[in-house]
């Protein structure tokens, strides 16, 4: 029995040291740096505990501008792109022909480099002197008149951010939910047949609750990974995003840890904790909802 | 008489409509497939228009009638593009080496053998699915400092190794596969490791790909933790090595140049997505996330 345990232990103990180093260790740490006043990462010295560092970033302007960004884009690009995926995906499993070539191209953005693929963005979104870029000429063409989406207004900035976002977050939601209404079983379309359904009522009253796992699975980690921006904008408009007005939690942690704004470990940690209370906040509420819409 | 000519009309009113439809369907369908397509198709497009016919089209033309290869010369020669090429593909390897070992082990512990307190530590490790690499990232950050391994391949790979998702999902495979098995190979002498080898690894093999090729797709795009720990050029991994160039490369202005780059970096996946297609997109279906 000894031999048989020291066994088992045995086989988990490179899994074990990786994980106890790497995410235990600094799961507990970051909770300890986050209440560390006045932490010095040259002498590794402090001058109290308390919450300060928690007051000083909900105090800094840039935190607050990183929010609201977040915030924004959370809330655009979290029901666009989900409602974007169900309406392609119900297209995509009412085609035969061609549906596999479609699949394949929708899911090229998933395994696309963000930050390369960002910068095709950005020049076909950037004014320079020489030319307006292909996306303000388009705009032209039909009468407007042209914006620097990169180095212009907050809301054009936003608007690409938003974009680029969705563009990368679509792969997986649309393979999710063809997936999903895939497996639906084809006895309630026959019987809705039989009965002569209209098409309209298969959808909200068949299709919909048959999937509605998936969707707020998707609702759900697509919550979280807005919360969680960052390569995407810095992509776009580079690694100084603070200065661009374009920042987002995770990079204001990032340019409090690292950076020229960085060695400030105290205060990424705060900020990274209140990011995590945040999404636990938002992922319970999801969970809650639903609890009461879902049908199992 | 009447009859028939209604049926026949309401035969073809719903002919008509149904065609409708699907040329409906078919546009949306079109349409964004152009949308998720065009910015590949630009930066082929740019990646071979020469630097000076690229900066002289105010209104950029949507084919090259002279194609060159220069800027891909320019992408090897002026910035050290090979070299972050080079540095990723060591890191990717060797991460997803250690981490096709540490997992194999861990899922067999938890699948086939017993233990004390093994229900205990899968709990466990099923917790620390939810904690989201920003709150480690930090402490990781500071530890591979103090510990001298900025810079080093060392420092790169090993807070990158771990993956508690996979070890469940190769956990959750080898599960399935019969105890019988297992009790004859017992019965034979054969060792619990050479069964892992010889029955289950064979039997997991799809699994297994899978998760190599999930692994291969996330170092090859990781950013973030080669950022925090990477100053030095020369272990850049390409997503930050095509930031650098962005930065302080061509100078801002070759475009072409910088597009040739980004078509260098992403083609690699490309063609390992077009190869494994059907594999990748059922391991994603089944774990991956992004976005």
């Amino acid at each position: 029995m000894d031999y048989k345990n020291r066994k088992g232990w045995l086989y988990l103990l490179p899994a074990f040291l990786f994980l106890g180093a790497f995410m235990i260790y600094p799961l507990i740490d970051v909770f300890v740096y986050s209440f560390e006043e006045g932490y010095n990462s040259a002498s590794q010295t402090f001058f109290g505990t308390g919450l300060y560092n928690y007051s000083y970033v909900l105090h800094d302007p840039y935190f607050l501008q990183a929010v609201k960004n977040t915030l924004i884009l959370v809330i655009i690009t979290v029901p666009l792109s989900t409602g974007l995926a169900l309406l392609i995906s119900v297209a995509l499993s009412s085609i035969q022909k061609l549906r596999e070539l479609f699949q394949t191209v929708y899911f090229l953005p998933y395994v696309t480099n963000t930050l390369a693929v960002g910068l095709v963005f950005m020049i076909l979104f950037k004014k320079t002197a020489y030319s307006d870029g292909l996306v303000n000429l388009l705009i032209q063409c039909f009468g407007g008149s042209s914006v620097d989406f990169i180095d212009g207004p907050y809301w054009a900035k936003m608007f690409v951010l938003c974009f680029y976002t969705i563009w990368v977050v679509m792969p997986f939601k649309i393979l999710i939910l063809t997936s999903a209404l895939a497996s639906v079983n084809q006895t309630y379309y026959n019987a809705a047949r039989v009965d002569g359904t209209p098409k309209w009522r298969i959808f909200t009253r068949i299709t919909l609750p048959m999937i509605s796992p998936m969707i707020f699975y998707l609702i759900i980690t697509g919550f979280i990974g807005a919360f969680k921006a960052y390569s995407d904008a810095v992509a776009l408009f580079g690694t100084d995003l603070n200065a661009a007005e374009m920042n987002t939690i995770v990079g204001y942690v990032y340019d409090m840890l690292y950076g020229d704004s960085g060695g400030y470990p105290s205060y990424a940690s705060a900020a990274a904790i209140i990011l995590f209370a945040i999404v636990l906040t938002i992922t319970c509420i999801n969970l809650l909802v639903s609890k009461k819409h879902v049908h199992y | 008489m009447s009859q028939t000519i209604d049926y026949q009309k309401i035969q073809r009113s719903t002919r008509a409509r149904r065609i409708l439809g699907n040329v409906i369907i078919y546009a949306s369908l079109i349409l964004w497939g152009l949308i998720v397509l065009f910015p590949f198709y630009w930066m082929l497009l740019t990646s071979v228009k020469s630097y000076g016919s690229y900066n002289a089209e105010y209104v950029p033309s949507f084919f090259t009638l002279s194609p060159t290869l220069q800027n891909y010369v320019d992408a090897f020669t002026t910035v050290s593009l090979g070299r972050y090429l080079l540095n990723t593909l060591i890191f990717t390897l060797i991460t997803t080496a250690i981490m096709l070992v540490v997992t194999t082990l861990a899922a067999f512990a938890f699948a086939r053998l017993e233990f004390r307190g093994k229900d205990a530590v899968f709990t466990l490790f099923l917790a620390l699915m939810m904690i989201p690499n920003e709150l480690v990232v930090i402490t990781n950050f500071t530890s591979i400092t103090n510990l001298g391994l900025r810079n080093t391949f060392l420092g790169l790979i090993l807070p990158s190794v771990t993956s508690v998702f996979y070890i469940y999902l190769l956990k959750e495979n080898f599960a399935q596969i019969p105890d019988e098995l297992y009790y004859a190979a017992k019965v034979d002498g054969t060792s619990d490791l050479r069964y892992l080898r010889r029955v289950m690894i064979p039997i997991c093999k799809p699994t297994l790909i899978t998760i190599v090729i999930l692994k291969i797709i996330e170092c090859w795009n990781s950013y973030v933790w080669p950022r925090l720990i990477t100053d030095d050029p020369n272990y850049y991994l390409v997503s930050n090595g095509i930031q650098e160039i962005r930065e302080n490369g061509f100078g801002r202005e070759n475009i072409p140049a910088m597009m040739a780059a980004v078509v260098v970096i992403s083609v690699p996946l490309i063609v390992l997505f077009l190869i494994f297609r059907k594999k990748i997109m059922a391991g994603v279906a089944r774990g991956g996330t992004k976005g």
